[in-house]
């Protein structure tokens, strides 16, 4: 389960490639385990979910060392997963039960698990960014790497001008990905966004690049080179990456906004769908063995589920109690 | 020997630098220029570009960068030049720095320090004078120091900088000149102790910062009236050191509370509070004396006329015990 124990994900080996289907397979799976939770009554207040954007989650997870440390946003189930914070904890938190990784404190928004390199999850847009660009302050003196992610709709905050610029001119070694899913909450990202995204970190000559963000091969393979080239001193690097959320903003969005036929047409790149086709050209797994994949995936979804409405709520006793 | 109030900033600063290699300090124009209320000169050369550096003018950056810095194993200390623009640093402190601690269950806290010269009276206008502490009074997880004297600043920031939650330090522009003589001066303060300066039988007057030299100066006109005051400098603000305040009210049965600061949601209301539930009974009067909810204004007229001082603290004393 541990991220850290596995072998080097970004070799091109069978192995590695199943690995990270597993585990953007284990978020898809996640979520959708989350949706019907909710519907349920089981996780409360909102939540937004990551499908469609695993690819950028695991694969920059894949690149990155025991010494570095991310900070992922309110949509962040699959920045934690992706991690390998445990899902049974991860699960529990959305639950609401004393046994959740933040001991029900948190919820959905405001995940944090230190010891699996999450600084945390921020439920107001461009914190991410700040907390990266501080973590790099620390991490810079044990050549760590912090990494941001952030949506499109966070190139137009404060936080992200600023950030940018401070981490810069400080030279820190932090990895800014911008997930750009086209849409800020329900609005087009290109109707409240002047210019380019790629051209604001160009302005600062932070090196940035536009990857494929629902091929996570493509991700591993620009964020390796970025982590690398931060950790060696290079500064901060940008990742717009583009992708498409292939659910609503939130748990009480329709989506009503999309456009006619791009939902269909992002779900033929859906990026579960990308990476067996791939998994099948470039390492001949059959069908049989992503399969298999799948089974295990759901096998621990069945498990954690039982176990998660099994496990107990925190005692409203404690509900006060800050020292 | 003596001390002075900014040299008191800085060797604390100083001290805990060279104590502790995880203690950082960065903000606008602190490391190179040494500060815009001189405070910092000498920091930057003596402990380096990596331990203190200069930003650029960007609040949500510096809070930003001190919170994540601090949940990644640094102690930083920041300068957020006027307190006026804690408003730029509002969603680093209170919706992820006082937080943290708690919401990730307790797997870290965030030891930073934000220093932050505050304060009217050198006609800066409505957006460099105010002091805000207000504003972060009624969020839980953040400590509020505010101290009176040079030897308190150095003792209470050293106690800021070691304590491992998020501290909001307060400095008073009208106390940067101040100087102390001070024998053998407190090393480490304890941070939720208050301080009893004069003692008195008739009223009790509590303030912080420049309030507390303007009541110690009331204290003295009044004496000249036959009325004993005793005067208490909280020196933290958050947490309150309700004990002190209610021992010394046991005994004036009457509390003033000077505030330099809007009177509607200050703190002086909350110490009035306190009193009010724990000491209802015993009491004769209490008050507060703040500032008008107003802006505050530039010209040295309107200025001068706006923050309470020693006389007026002497003259709502004397009509409150007539």
């Amino acid at each position: 389960m541990s991220s850290q124990a596995a072998a080097r994900l970004d070799e091109p080996t069978l192995e590695a490639g199943l690995e990270l289907y597993r585990r953007m397979r284990l978020i898809r799976r996640f979520e959708d385990t989350i949706q019907s939770l909710f519907q349920q009554g089981e996780v409360h207040g909102t939540t937004h979910l990551y499908s469609g954007q695993e690819a950028v989650a695991v694969g920059v997870a894949s690149v990155l060392g025991p010494e570095d440390r991310v900070a992922g946003t309110y949509r962040g189930h699959g920045h934690a997963l992706a991690l390998g914070v445990e899902p049974q904890g991860l699960l529990d938190e959305m639950l609401g039960r004393a046994t959740g990784v933040c001991g029900g404190r948190a919820g959905s928004m405001n995940v944090i698990d230190l010891e699996h390199r999450l600084i945390g999850c921020f439920g107001i847009i461009g914190g991410s960014i700040a907390a990266a660009t501080g973590a790099a302050l620390a991490l810079q003196r044990v050549r760590g790497v912090a990494v941001a992610f952030f949506g499109d709709g966070t190139t137009n905050h404060g936080y992200f001008h600023e950030c940018l610029n401070f981490a810069k001119v400080q030279g820190l070694p932090v990895l800014f990905v911008c997930e750009n899913n086209l849409y800020g909450e329900f609005t087009p990202w290109e109707d409240v966004t002047a210019g380019q995204i790629l051209s604001r970190p160009q302005a600062l000559e932070i090196p940035a690049a536009t990857i494929d963000g629902n091929d996570v091969w493509a991700v591993i393979d620009a964020a390796g080179a970025a982590v690398q080239r931060a950790r060696g001193g290079g500064g901060p690097q940008f990742l717009e990456a583009r992708t498409y959320r292939f659910v609503g903003h939130s748990r009480s969005d329709p989506g009503r906004y999309r456009k006619p036929g791009e939902l269909d047409a992002w779900k033929e790149r859906d990026p579960l769908k990308l990476a067996r086709a791939t998994l099948a050209e470039r390492f001949e797994a059959g069908a049989d063995v992503l399969d298999a994949v799948d089974s295990t995936v759901e096998a621990l979804i069945e498990e954690i589920v039982e176990r998660g409405l099994a496990a107990p709520y925190p005692e409203p006793a404690v509900a006060a109690e800050f020292k | 020997m003596t001390l002075d109030f900014r040299t008191a900033i800085r060797d604390a600063l100083d001290e805990e630098l060279a104590r502790d290699e995880r203690v950082i300090f960065f903000g606008e124009d602190v490391a190179k220029p040494g500060g815009v209320f001189a405070t910092t000169g000498g920091l930057y050369e003596r402990h380096g570009a990596d331990r203190v550096f200069d930003t650029p003018i960007s609040e949500l950056a510096i809070t930003g960068a001190a919170f994540g810095s601090a949940v990644c194993g640094l102690r930083p200390v920041i300068e957020i030049m006027f307190g006026d623009f804690l408003a730029l640093s509002m969603d680093s402190l209170v919706n992820q720095s006082a937080k943290y601690w708690y919401l990730s269950n307790e797997q870290a806290s965030v030891p930073l320090v934000v220093r932050s010269a505050v304060g009217g009276g050198g006609n800066f206008g409505a957006i460099h004078s105010q002091t805000p502490i207000g504003w972060f009074h009624n969020v839980p997880g953040l400590k509020l120091v505010a101290p009176s004297t040079p030897s308190d600043a150095k003792a209470l920031l050293k106690a800021a900088i070691r304590d491992d939650n998020p501290v909001l330090f307060f400095e008073h522009k009208r106390l940067y000149g101040l100087k102390e003589d001070v024998s053998s001066s407190e090393e480490v303060a304890t941070l939720g102790e208050a301080r009893v300066l004069r003692s008195g039988d008739d009223v009790t007057l509590v303030s912080a910062m420049r309030g507390v030299h303007d009541c110690l100066a009331a204290a003295e006109l009044l004496a000249g009236d036959g009325i004993s005051a005793e005067v208490v400098d909280l020196r933290t603000i958050r947490p309150l050191d309700r004990a002190t305040v209610l021992e010394s009210l046991s005994r004036t049965n009457r509390l003033a509370v000077v505030e330099e600061g809007p009177v509607t949601g200050g703190w002086a209301g909350e110490v009035l509070a306190v009193a009010v539930e724990e000491a209802l009974g015993e009491v004769d009067d209490l008050w507060r004396i703040a500032t008008a909810d107003a802006p505050i204004p530039y010209s040295p007229t309107l200025e001068d006329a706006f923050f309470p001082d020693a006389e007026a603290i002497a003259a709502s004393v004397r009509e409150r015990l007539s």
